[in-house]
C-alpha cells in the first residue's frame, strides 16, 4: 500500500499533464518559431528577426494599438474598481437576500452578449437614441452622439464596465462578508464617522483582494479579442484585434507580425498575473 | 424614507442587471421596430420563429451542444485523478504542477489559439471536432482541476476505507461512495465546464477556421451588420443555458463564482 503511493500520484496526474503539457507547449514553440520567421508551409526556415524589427519600428501601428488597449483596459479597471467598492460596501451596509443572485446573474452573460446588448442600445439608431428621440432632444439618428464604434473606446469600456462591476463587488462583498469581527462597527462606537470608517477600517480591509482582482481585469481585457473587435473602429485598433488581424492576413509576413504582438500581450499579462497572484497570497 | 432610498437604489441596480435581458426580449419578439418608435409597437414570435427555421441555427447550436458535452466529460475524465491526488496528498513536486495548470489561465486564449492552429493544421486536426474539442480543453480542464481539487481537500478518505473493510469491491466503492460524496462538486464542475466550451469564441475560431460554426460565431458575425431581431434571438439562444445554470446552482455559486467568472 505505502509503495503504490509512491508512484500513483504522478500516475494520476499524468493524463491531466500530458494534455495541458503538449497543447500549451506546441502552441507556445509553433508561436516562437512563426515569430522568428520560420513558417514551414512555405519552406521558410530561416530565422530572422525581421518581424520583431518591422512590429516594433517607431512608425509601426503597434505603438497606436498599444496605447489604445492600455487606455481601454486602465480606463475600464479603474472605473470598475471605484464602482465596485463603493456598490459593496454601499451593499454591506444595506443587506438584500438577492444580492449576490442578481449579481451572479450577471456571469450567464458572456462578454460577447453583453457587447451585442450594448450595440442594440446604444447605436445611433438605437434604443436609448429612440428614446432622445421621443423627449425631443434629437430628431434623426445621426444626431446621437457616437458611443459605439467610436474613435475613443467608449463603448468597449461600457462594455467591460457593466462585467467587472458585478465581478469585483462579488469579490469584496465575499470579503466584507467574511470578517469575523465587525471593524467598522467598533470604529462607529469609538466615534468614526462616515468617510474615516470607509478610509480606515474598510478599503485597508479589501484592498488586497480588490487589487489582485483588479489585475485580473486589467489582463484579461488587456488581452481580450471579442469585445474591441464588435465595438471598436479600424483605428485605432486594440492590440489583440491587431494581432489577430495580422496573423489571419494573406501575407505571411503579417503573421509573424501577429504572433510577436501575441506574444507581448502574453508577456505584459503574465507579468501582470504573477504580481496579482502575489498580491492573492499575501492576503492570505 | 430611509427605507424607501436603499429600496428605489437596489431596484435601479437590479433593473440594470436585467435590461439585456428585457433588451432582447423586446427585440426578438416585436417586428417592424424602426426609429423613432421609443417602444415596440407589434409583438410577434414569427422573428423567432424565422431564426429557429434557418438550418444554420439549429445546426449551429448542435453542433456547439455536442462540443460541449465532449469537454466537459473529457474534462471530468482528465480532471478527476489529477484533482484528487492534488486534493488529498502532498508530494514533491505538487507545487509545480500547480503552476503548470494555472498556466493556461492565464496565457491568453489568443496566443494559445493562434499557436495552436499552426499545429492543428499541420496534423489535420483544424477544422474539424476533435480540434476543438482539444483547444477548448485547455481552458476548462485546470477549471474542472480547481473546483474538484477543493472538494477533495475536504474529503474524508476513511469513508472508502470504511467501505472496503466492510467487504465491497473497490468499484462499488469508487461508485457508491467517492462518487457519491463528491456528486455537488461533481455537478458545478461540468456544467460550468460546459458553459465556458459552450461560450467559447475565439478558440473556436481559430480551430475551427469556418468549418466549425457555433452559436457565438454566429452570432458575431450577425452582430457585424445584420438586423437586430437576429441579433436578439441569437443571443437569447445563446444565454438560454448559462441563465438556467446560473439559477439551478445559484447557491454554490458564491462559492465557485469567482473562480469561472474571467473564463467568459
Amino acid at each position: 500500500m505505502r509503495d503504490k503511493f509512491i508512484f500513483s500520484p504522478w500516475l494520476s496526474l499524468a493524463p491531466a499533464m500530458t494534455i495541458v503539457l503538449i497543447l500549451l507547449g506546441a502552441s507556445l514553440f509553433y508561436a516562437i518559431a512563426e515569430s522568428l520567421g520560420i513558417i514551414s508551409v512555405i519552406g521558410q526556415n530561416e530565422i530572422t528577426l525581421s518581424a520583431f524589427r518591422d512590429t516594433l519600428n517607431f512608425h509601426s501601428e503597434f505603438w497606436i494599438s498599444l496605447g489604445f488597449s492600455l487606455w481601454i483596459s486602465i480606463a475600464s479597471t479603474l472605473i470598475s474598481s471605484a464602482v465596485a467598492l463603493l456598490l459593496a460596501v454601499w451593499l454591506s451596509e444595506h443587506r438584500g437576500n438577492t444580492d449576490t443572485l442578481a449579481l451572479n446573474w450577471n456571469l450567464a452573460f458572456p462578454h460577447l452578449v453583453w457587447s451585442v446588448a450594448l450595440l442594440l442600445f446604444l447605436s445611433q439608431s438605437g434604443l436609448l437614441a429612440r428614446w432622445a428621440a421621443m423627449i425631443g432632444l434629437i430628431s434623426a439618428p445621426v444626431d446621437f452622439p457616437v458611443l459605439v464604434r467610436d474613435r475613443f473606446g467608449i463603448g468597449i469600456i461600457l462594455s467591460y464596465l457593466g462585467k467587472e462591476i458585478p465581478f469585483l463587488t462579488l469579490i469584496i462583498l465575499a470579503v466584507l462578508r467574511s470578517q469575523s469581527v465587525e471593524y467598522d462597527v467598533v470604529a462607529e462606537n469609538l466615534g468614526a464617522s462616515k468617510w474615516q470608517r470607509l478610509r480606515y477600517v474598510t478599503i485597508p480591509q479589501v484592498l488586497p483582494a480588490l487589487l489582485a482582482g483588479a489585475l485580473l481585469v486589467f489582463g484579461f481585457i488587456f488581452s481580450s479579442y471579442e469585445v474591441p473587435a464588435l465595438l471598436g473602429i479600424g483605428y485605432p485598433r486594440a492590440l489583440p484585434v491587431l494581432a489577430l488581424r495580422s496573423f489571419l492576413d494573406a501575407d505571411l509576413r503579417a503573421r509573424s507580425e501577429g504572433m510577436v504582438i501575441s506574444l507581448i500581450i502574453t508577456f505584459i499579462v503574465m507579468v501582470v498575473a504573477v504580481i496579482s497572484l502575489r498580491l492573492g497570497e499575501r492576503k492570505e | 424614507m430611509k427605507y424607501l432610498t436603499t429600496s428605489s437604489l437596489r431596484l435601479i441596480l437590479y433593473l440594470i442587471l436585467i435590461a439585456p435581458f428585457l433588451l432582447f426580449v423586446a427585440y426578438a419578439f416585436s417586428t417592424r421596430w424602426f426609429f423613432p418608435h421609443p417602444f415596440p409597437i407589434e409583438w410577434t414570435v414569427f422573428t423567432f420563429q424565422r431564426v429557429l427555421d434557418d438550418t444554420r441555427t439549429i445546426s449551429s447550436m448542435a453542433q456547439g451542444l455536442w462540443i460541449a458535452l465532449l469537454v466537459s466529460v473529457l474534462s471530468l475524465i482528465l480532471g478527476f485523478p489529477a484533482a484528487r491526488v492534488l486534493g488529498l496528498r502532498r508530494f514533491r513536486g505538487r507545487h509545480l504542477v500547480w503552476m503548470l495548470f494555472f498556466l493556461p489561465t492565464i496565457i491568453p486564449p489568443l496566443a494559445i489559439g493562434m499557436g495552436l492552429n499552426i499545429l492543428f493544421l499541420q496534423i489535420g486536426l483544424a477544422g474539424t471536432i476533435p480540434g476543438v474539442v482539444l483547444a477548448h480543453i485547455i481552458p476548462t480542464l485546470p477549471y474542472t482541476i480547481f473546483t474538484l481539487s477543493s472538494a477533495f481537500a475536504r474529503f474524508d478518505e476513511n469513508y472508502e476505507f470504511q467501505a472496503l473493510a466492510l467487504g465491497a469491491s473497490p468499484i462499488q466503492t469508487f461508485f457508491k461512495v467517492t462518487l457519491r460524496l463528491m456528486a455537488p462538486s461533481l455537478v458545478v464542475a461540468i456544467l460550468f465546464a460546459f458553459l465556458i466550451s459552450w461560450s467559447q469564441y475565439l478558440l473556436t475560431l481559430l480551430i475551427g477556421g469556418g468549418q466549425i460554426i457555433t452559436l457565438p460565431i454566429l452570432l458575431f458575425s450577425a452582430a457585424s451588420g445584420g438586423n437586430p431581431s437576429t441579433i436578439a434571438t441569437l443571443s437569447l439562444l445563446f444565454i438560454a443555458p448559462p441563465v438556467l445554470v446560473i439559477v439551478a446552482t445559484a447557491r454554490s455559486l458564491n462559492r465557485h463564482g469567482n473562480e469561472i467568472r474571467e473564463q467568459y
